[in-house]
């Protein structure tokens, strides 16, 4: 166990550790940073980092030309609904695929998995004309299902591989005990795999949030998330840096502050398992 | 109550027939201990009576009602398993308690039920810990005393001590006789463990390959075994099984004897086997010697600690003739009077 590292070592890692996590993460430090400048700075060459006039008349700009709080409402409304839509099929789904798995069961897996191998592309056309015919164009009720159909293997997926840690015995003792399928796992599954469906959730939720292709394709005004509010700043005629910037930001604020406060649960659930 | 009764119960695990055809009586308030070696379907058999797998064929019958149709809550059992399978987010008390919250019992009686089960089992002190926080001997515990709380029909126990140590499993054993004694409860318990079958049982079902071989008391099984098998199973150390010219003698193709009705001597006497010593096994009260005899090959003898034997003596065994077993070709035991 107590092997030895030299004070030299332990300074090299940390120092590499730091400095991958700085490039991860310098791409949404730049834009933080470019969203305070004016257009001119913006384009500047060399470019500069910290030494320009800081300015918050983007967000000014972008807050009065375009109803922020209106995308973001959109935002929230597709990322919670399919989330809430795909645990309410996936952990029944995922019950059924860990617990009582049939000879079909793997194959059953790797054919959802399978639908998110095909480029979102090739279905656009047919999507678009059900949605067009169902009224379904520009409406949150269209983007959750679609969102949430898209999403589904993954929570499938992650939540089958969370429930196959679970000791079949536990629930065996639940049903002795004389639990009905509903609670067992309402009571007994679900509070036993918590991390693993926390990690879900938030994942799903991100996913959905930052689901692009989607939202820029079959809404235009009424059900136009975040990800709509971006793309309107980045106009064919000239791209506006700075403006861009700040809208980037502020869309991704709300979920990078949500990752922030449950990344304990998401790292601890997404190495569940790892660790026995 | 708790009579369970099993008629022509089978089981397949898909296209494999693991229970051919069962039938059993487990009288009420009758302690059944299931013995057999690994795969013989001691498990599945447990669990088909608990409903946590559904029969093939037949019928199983508890209180004289067909439940081959009901789910394990109806079945008013309840089962104790070899991994504990507490519940890891509950406390004790929430463990014990589940089940009766399950049935929807009013809280008042759910706490002094859960008390009552927590002061026989001396679980107080733990009681409002989660089982991770548990040894192995305290879990066990807790998980008998979800098991007592819902005041079941039967108790099933599927090898619950063999994550103990030695000395726990003695104790824990002690306190499941009691636990019995006291409730009078059916149980039904299954394990690899000799002493555990032989001591606890009222009844030892010695199972081979998903059939019944034997059903009977213990010391039944040990002094009338019906067959080869049940005889080689029941004992410990294993029953010595000789052919041949010795076996001839007795007019049979195969005698049995076990190692403790096995007479020996250091000096020769007539008709004595004679045998070479290969190990000797002090277990301070007895010693097992493992020996070569002359034209038989390999026998366990079981002698007194006090004998002063080792390896590479000769001996003399002579067998206690009304203790032998005889056994005709198919292996089945020939009963008829000398
Ligand atoms: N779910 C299952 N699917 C397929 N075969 C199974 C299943 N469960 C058990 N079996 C098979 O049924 C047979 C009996 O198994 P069982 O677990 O009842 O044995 P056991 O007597 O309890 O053994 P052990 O003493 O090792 O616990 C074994 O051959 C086993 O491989
Ligand atoms: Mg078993």
């Amino acid at each position: 166990m107590a092997r030895h590292i030299t004070t030299q070592r332990k300074i090299l890692v940390t120092g590499g550790a730091w400095l991958a996590a700085f490039i991860i993460f310098f791409p949404v430090l730049w834009m933080f940073l470019t969203s305070f400048k004016s257009e001119l700075d913006a384009f500047s060459q060399p470019p500069s980092f910290l030494f320009f006039e800081w300015t918050t008349e983007n967000y000014a700009t972008v807050l009065e030309r375009s109803d922020y709080f209106r995308f973001a409402l959109n935002s929230v409304w597709l990322s919670l609904g399919s989330t809430a839509l795909g645990l309410l099929v996936a952990v029944p789904a995922a019950w059924g695929m860990a617990f009582s798995p049939t000879k079909h069961t793997r194959g059953t897996l790797l054919w959802m998995l399978s639908t998110k191998m095909m480029p979102p592309v090739g279905v656009l056309i047919p999507i678009y004309l059900i949605f067009r015919d169902w009224g379904l164009l520009d409406t949150r009720f269209g983007l959750i299902c679609i969102l949430f159909l898209m999403n589904l293997p993954i929570i499938i997926w992650m939540l089958y591989t969370y429930f196959k840690d679970i000791p079949m015995d536990i629930l065996e003792a639940a049903r002795m005990d004389g639990a009905t399928l509903g609670k067992e796992i309402l009571y007994v599954l679900m509070p036993m795999a918590i991390p693993g469906i926390a990690s879900t959730v938030l994942l799903n939720i991100i996913l959905s949030w930052n689901e692009a292709f989607w939202t820029l394709n079959l809404t235009t005004i009424d059900a136009a998330p975040l990800t709509a509010f971006i793309a309107s700043y980045s106009s064919p005629e000239g791209l506006f840096w700075a403006k861009l910037s700040a809208a980037s930001t502020m869309a991704i604020a709300p979920i990078i502050i949500l990752g922030w406060f449950s990344q304990k649960q998401l790292v601890r659930g997404l190495t569940f398992g790892a660790v026995k | 109550m708790g009579r369970i009764v099993l008629e022509k119960v089978s089981k397949y695990f898909g296209d494999v027939l693991v229970i051919p055809s069962i039938d059993l009586e487990v009288e009420d308030g009758d302690f059944v201990v299931f013995v057999g070696p690994s795969g013989c379907g001691k498990s599945t058999l447990l669990r088909l009576i608990a409903g946590l797998e559904d029969t093939s064929g037949g019928r199983i019958l508890i209180d004289d009602v067909d439940v081959v149709a009901e789910p394990p809550a109806k079945r008013g059992l309840s089962m104790v398993f070899q991994s504990y399978a507490l519940y890891p987010h509950m406390t004790v008390r929430n463990n014990i308690a589940f089940g009766l919250k399950m049935a929807g019992m009013d809280k008042a009686s759910i706490d002094k039920k859960v008390n009552h089960a927590a002061k026989i089992l001396d679980l107080g002190s733990y009681i409002d810990r989660r089982p991770g926080q548990l040894s192995g001997g305290q879990r066990q515990r807790v998980a008998i005393g979800r098991a007592i709380v819902r005041e079941p029909k039967a108790f099933l126990f599927d090898e619950p001590l063999s994550n103990l140590d030695a000395a726990l499993r003695v104790q824990m054993r002690l306190e499941i006789s009691d636990l019995h004694n006291e409730l009078k409860t059916t149980m039904i318990y299954v394990t690899h463990d000799q002493v555990e079958a032989m001591t606890l049982a009222d009844k030892i079902v010695v199972l081979n390959a998903g059939n019944v071989e034997q059903f009977g008391s213990p010391l039944d099984l040990y002094n009338s075994p019906r067959n080869k098998f049940v005889a080689g199973f029941i004992g410990s150390p294993k029953m010595n099984f000789i052919e041949g010219k010795h076996a001839e003698k007795y007019k049979v193709p195969t005698v049995g004897i076990r190692p403790e009705h096995l007479g020996i001597n250091t000096k020769q006497s007539v008709g004595a086997w004679i045998a070479k010593v290969g190990i000797a096994e002090h277990l301070g009260s007895d010693t097992f010697l493992y020996v070569d005899a002359e034209d038989i090959g390999q026998l366990t003898v079981r002698v007194s600690g006090e004998l002063n034997v080792s390896h590479g003596d000769i001996v003399y065994l002579t067998p206690d003739e009304t203790r032998l077993h005889r056994f005709d070709g198919d292996g089945m035991t020939i009963t008829a009077a000398k």
